[in-house]
């Protein structure tokens, strides 16, 4: 059973139709209990990391999902979920994250050209770091999934598993260990993303 | 570099696609749901789907359609029509859509812009706009292209953008079904005044003009058509190789 980690932020309703159409059995919930139970946690998230950390330290499960990583249970979070697992944002300011994998996360405004539009939206090709991760096997490099973000994640070189091109190289999934995070949503990236997710719900 | 996105529009009417499909291997070719997978596993981008019920019925069966395309179709979705306050915004995110388009209800409440963009953030918040030219100026119309608001659709693009709309789509009333090209003078106005996505509508009869579109207005991000592609004279697949042999960055599936 997978559990989707729900704190009060974004819409959960995908990310649950697509594990179910990949067979996954997956529940929301915000019971400590159930994150313990599981064995494996989806941390999801959208809009702004502040509030987004405050509402999961409201909870408790902030506690919960890194004891829970520490003690080896497989952890995907998805863009701002994603975010999330690094030790810091300096998303208006400066705030701390689950510190699972080290790195910061930046806003991406100073470092692309300022032809491109920011926020970064749309459907971008994955650039895979070699040897490739086992959560692409099903995927292959150049396949696009689909972005929304303003800020990523950077100083994490050694947890790369994919970049995107946008101006510059942004980071699009990171590894470390049990512990894997997706900037773009596989919830929304079509069959690649699907193919993701199964990968996911592989891993043991 | 993010791609170029084809967008297929479903206008909905009491849980039926409206304007009809002519699709070889579709029986039902008025399922939202069936053409909507259709349309997901031949390489669309994105959907958008159009309420144009005006019962509270029909509102419903909206949603519940709604539900089960975003149940079985793992593409970002846009939903129009009918949207007039927060209220129906929080109704169609809570279906599973991704993004919500408002025309007319933010005519009437110009403020609906920025309080959805403060709950649910910019990128929720498509101002889709219905314009045509009116003594030389590029007019804002209501009511699907039927009032004349007075409104200088470039200050209202403008405005809209500066209140957190963050996308247009733009529909250009002169080109509407005429086949004859998308309205290129208009886009390039648009492009040149906001930073956000601008989404192309009205005027596509075939390949040819998506790739005078994305060659010509490198600032458009995306084209959007219901017809030519529901009755099949553009196929989603062949549309896209043409596009990519023309240099147009695009997803492939």
């Amino acid at each position: 059973m997978i559990a989707i980690v729900d704190y009060g932020v974004g819409n959960l309703f995908s990310l649950k139709s697509s594990l179910s159409m990949i067979g996954a059995d997956a529940i929301i919930t915000r019971n400590a209990d159930d994150l313990r139970a599981a064995n494996k946690i989806i941390l999801p998230g959208v809009g702004a990391f502040e509030d987004a950390a405050k509402k999961l330290r409201a909870t408790g499960l902030d506690m919960v999902v890194i004891e829970q990583a520490k003690a080896g249970k497989p952890l995907l979070g998805i863009c701002l979920g994603m975010q999330m697992l690094f030790d810091r944002s300096f998303e208006y300011g400066e705030h701390q994250g689950l510190g699972l994998i080290a790195g910061d996360v930046i806003d991406m405004r100073p470092q692309v050209p300022a032809n491109l539009k920011v926020p970064h939206i749309g459907w971008n090709a994955l650039k895979l770091t070699k040897p490739v991760h086992p959560l692409f096997r099903y995927i292959k490099e150049g396949d696009c999934v689909y972005f929304v973000h303003s800020f990523y994640a950077a100083n994490c070189e050694k947890a790369t598993i994919a970049t995107a091109e946008y101006g510059t190289s942004l980071t699009a999934a990171v590894a470390s260990g049990n512990v894997v995070g997706c900037q773009f949503h596989p919830e929304k990236s079509g069959k690649v993303g699907l193919n993701i997710l199964r990968a996911f719900c592989e891993q043991t | 570099m993010i791609t170029k996105r084809i967008i297929p529009c479903l206008d909905v009417k009491d849980g039926r696609v409206v304007k009809g499909v002519n699709f070889l291997g579709l029986n039902d070719v008025s399922d939202p749901v069936k053409l909507g997978q259709y349309y997901s596993d031949n390489g669309a981008d994105e959907l958008v789907f159009y309420d144009i019920t005006a019962s509270a019925e029909g509102r419903g069966l909206f949603t519940d359609i709604l539900t089960r395309v975003a149940e079985t179709i793992f593409i970002p979705l846009t939903v129009g029509g009918g949207i007039n306050t927060l209220d129906d915004f929080d109704r169609v995110l809570k279906c599973g859509a991704d993004k919500v388009s408002v025309n007319s209800g933010a005519i009437r409440n110009p403020a609906l812009i920025g309080e959805a963009a403060k709950r649910y953030g910019d990128q929720c918040v498509v101002l889709s706009v219905d314009v045509k030219r009116v003594n030389g100026q590029f007019r804002v119309f209501a009511k699907g292209g039927r009032e004349d608001t007075g409104l200088d659709a470039l200050e209202w693009i403008k405005r809209g953008v500066d209140n957190g709309a963050g996308e247009i789509v733009l529909n250009s009333i002169d080109t509407d079904g005429v086949k004859q090209g998308f309205d290129l003078p208009m886009l390039a106005a648009v492009c040149e005044l906001v930073s956000v996505p601008v989404i192309a509508s009205g005027g596509a009869g075939g390949v040819q003009d998506f790739v005078t579109l994305f060659t010509t207005l490198p600032k458009v991000d995306a084209g959007l058509a219901a017809s030519i592609f529901h009755f099949g004279e553009v196929q989603i697949p062949g549309l896209k190789q043409a596009l990519h042999e023309a240099g147009i960055p695009m997803r492939r599936i």
